[in-house]
């Protein structure tokens, strides 16, 4: 051991002799394999899988990994991407929402109905928009809380019903064409960062890690815990604004980066700060992991699972709102046909668990960026939406397998 | 231990029960139950299926309500409606099913429901308290940061009972601590709860395994059909035990006991 534990006496935390402590380069590798092979694949089968997926829709067709065929994808992603943030935050309860699909469709819906035809502001259209999914969360909650109903069973009841408010709305007039011109629409089609406001935000997330990373080594060495090595934070810092800065740089050889994405990775980086930091977040994951254990260490679990599906309803209301600004009209069609399926095939793609107690807000924006290659894959090789259909669902069924074989091996591991 | 004399326990005593009963529907689970526990001292509460054990802990830990009877805590009487106003006593349970989320790591599970800056959790200073938690009770966790699921079950117990210590309690209510465990960690465990004692708690601990009930016990408190049914030390035999238990000397283990002495004395014979 060093001379530092000389004098300090030894850390707290490696004060025990049994446990392999992981210090080199090469251990960090090692034990990385060893993580893996346990089952704890994290983020690992959506990054293989996108690399696979990349390289054969390139080589069919050249133009897929264009500059402007990714900014495009960047405007389709950001929609569903923030439905699938929702469904995260209930699957993280084990818990699941079918109709986040309905729930957006009504948003689009109220929009234009509020805005177009009532003619209301548009900042309070949004506002009754989102408040209308949170009543439809709490109303969930309530019937899962009070009633037992299974979220399965109340949220497909809900698929149909809200689907029904959804046509009774638009009834009179059918789609609702949102005007052009308006700074939504403006949003959800043609706004774009400004170069240098890209660059500069993608330095962003290295220099947060560098500061969260640089005070925790500093807290954790005053308080005698062993502390990661400076040069490491230093070279993952460095490595993933290396990374972020050239995928802007790229983008901006085209148009660049949509703010609509802006918001939507400002939002799963708030949630992921939600989950992993705060209270709240440690007891979602313990009622996924264990209700009762949650519910015995004194953590109101009704309440957990009210936000739950409350913060669900309202970021597919929410993202609602933005497709009916992508697409510049709230029609019938909004929510309905493969958005349902997209949003939690993206959540589960992404690596949050069908079971509940396991995920991260980044498993939607990575999943969504995974189902929205293929489907922009498919459509530039000129295939039907029947074999898209296909093939999304076939993803979506691999996904979930790669998700139950890794939580098996995981138990025979002894991880959770 | 020293259990040639009955040394009458020195601490004050914390937990006095009175006359308490408690009724599900027509059935008495429990009918006037006198317990005394004091400070520095573990009592065990043994007694058959159906004796009204779990009862009692339930209702010391919050979960069930007294039909009648009075409970003084610490000197003061007190009532027990949930099991938040029991913690907040200082009334510590560990739950026979240890009630430990497998997801999260062991500093999670200590700290769950009480975890420190809520809005920013400060995970050094909890990391710090439950090192020194687990150290103060010479605790053999490798790794705070490993998920509960990669721990075994004397880890696991550990864990649990580290959990209850973290709000100081005055009282710590252990329910089948040994039940699930291995012979080494059934040992551990052991040591924990008079470490626990040490530290100057009243431990109420519900076992069916005599052995460790008589390894561990400052007394032994038989309940049968929900009665008190005499306070045994550890030198107490077996048979008396056993006959507290059943309620006769004639029962299935005596009978089994007197035949299979028999048997061996024939086999000496051959």
């Amino acid at each position: 051991m060093s001379d530092e534990t000389k004098t300090k006496g030894p850390l707290l935390d490696r004060s025990d002799s049994r446990v392999a402590h992981t210090t080199t380069f090469g251990g960090a590798v090692k034990a990385f394999f060893d993580r893996v092979r346990s089952g704890d694949l994290g983020s690992l089968p959506v990054v293989v899988g996108l690399l696979v997926i990349w390289t054969v829709f390139t080589s069919f067709n050249p133009i897929f990994l264009s500059s402007s065929n990714l900014v495009n994808m960047l405007f389709d992603s950001s929609t569903v991407g923030v439905i699938s943030l929702g469904i995260v935050c209930v699957l993280m309860v084990g818990e699941i929402d079918l109709s986040v699909g309905s729930v957006s469709g009504f948003a689009s819906a109220m929009l234009g109905v509020l805005w177009v035809n009532h003619g209301w502001p548009v900042w309070l259209a949004i506002l009754a928009a989102v408040a209308v999914g949170a009543v439809f969360g709490a109303v969930y909650a309530l019937l899962f809380n009070r009633l037992g109903m299974p979220s399965f069973v109340s949220t497909l009841s809900g698929l149909l019903a809200v689907l029904g408010m959804q046509l009774y709305a638009l009834n009179h007039t059918g789609s609702i064409n949102l005007p052009y011109g308006s700074w939504v629409v403006d949003f959800g089609q043609t706004m774009i960062m400004p170069k240098i406001v890209s660059y500069g935000l993608a330095l962003l997330p290295g220099l947060i890690m560098l500061w969260a990373g640089y005070s925790s080594i500093k807290r954790r060495s005053a308080a005698n815990l062993s502390a990661p090595s400076l040069t490491g934070l230093l070279f993952k810092a460095g490595l993933i604004t290396v990374m972020i800065e050239a995928i802007v740089f790229y983008l901006n050889q085209s148009r660049g980066i949509p703010w609509m994405f802006g918001l939507f990775a400002g939002l799963v980086i708030a949630m992921n700060y939600a989950f992993t930091r705060t209270k709240w977040g440690r007891s979602m994951t313990a009622v996924g992991g264990n209700r009762e254990a949650a519910r015995r260490s004194g953590i109101n679990v009704r309440m957990i699972y009210t936000s739950a599906f409350v913060l669900c309803s309202m970021f597919a209301s929410f993202g609602g709102v933005l497709a009916a600004a992508r697409l510049a009209s709230s029609s019938e069609q909004a929510g309905t046909g493969d958005v349902n399926l997209n949003a939690i095939a993206a959540a589960v793609i992404g690596g949050t668990s069908l079971f509940g107690g396991r995920g991260s807000s980044y498993s939607a924006l990575l999943g969504i960026i995974v189902i929205q290659s293929i489907s922009n894959g498919l459509t530039l090789l000129d295939l039907s939406s029947a074999l898209r259909y296909m093939i999304t669902g076939g993803v979506l069924a691999v996904a979930v397998i790669v998700d139950s074989l890794a939580r098996k091996s995981r138990v025979s591991h002894g991880r959770a | 231990m020293s259990v040639d004399s009955h040394p009458s326990p020195t601490g004050e005593i914390v937990l006095s029960l009175r006359g308490i009963s408690k009724n599900f529907g027509a059935v008495s689970a429990l009918t006037d139950i006198d317990l005394d526990v004091h400070a520095g001292e573990v009592v065990a509460l043994v007694g058959d299926n159906g004796a009204g054990k779990s009862t009692l802990v339930k209702i010391l830990s919050g979960v069930h309500q007294a039909s009648s009877g009075s409970i003084t805590f610490q000197g003061k009487p007190v009532t027990l409606p949930d099991p938040k106003s029991a913690l907040s006593l200082g009334i510590a349970t560990v739950f026979q099913d240890l009630a430990l989320c497998e997801n999260l790591d062991v500093v999670a599970n200590i700290f769950l429901g009480k975890e420190l800056n809520p809005m920013r959790l400060d995970e050094v200073s909890m990391e710090v308290r439950a090192w020194t938690l687990l150290s103060e009770l010479s605790a053999r966790i490798p790794n705070v940061r490993e998920a509960v699921a990669s721990l075994s079950g004397g880890q696991r117990q550990t864990v649990a009972i580290a959990r209850s210590l973290l709000l100081d309690p005055k009282l710590i209510l252990l329910d089948e601590p040994t039940a699930a465990l291995g012979v080494a960690q059934t040992a551990e465990v052991l040591d924990l709860i008079e470490r626990v004692r040490d530290r100057g708690l009243g431990v109420v601990m519900i076992s069916h395994n005599m052995e460790d009930v008589r390894a561990v016990a400052d007394r032994i408190v038989v309940l049968r059909l929900g009665r008190n049914n005499g306070i045994f030390y550890p030198d107490a035999s077996n048979a008396e035990l056993v006959s507290a238990i059943t309620g006769a000397s004639n029962n299935s283990v005596s009978r089994r006991a007197g035949r299979r002495s028999t048997q061996s004395q024939a086999g000496t014979s051959l």
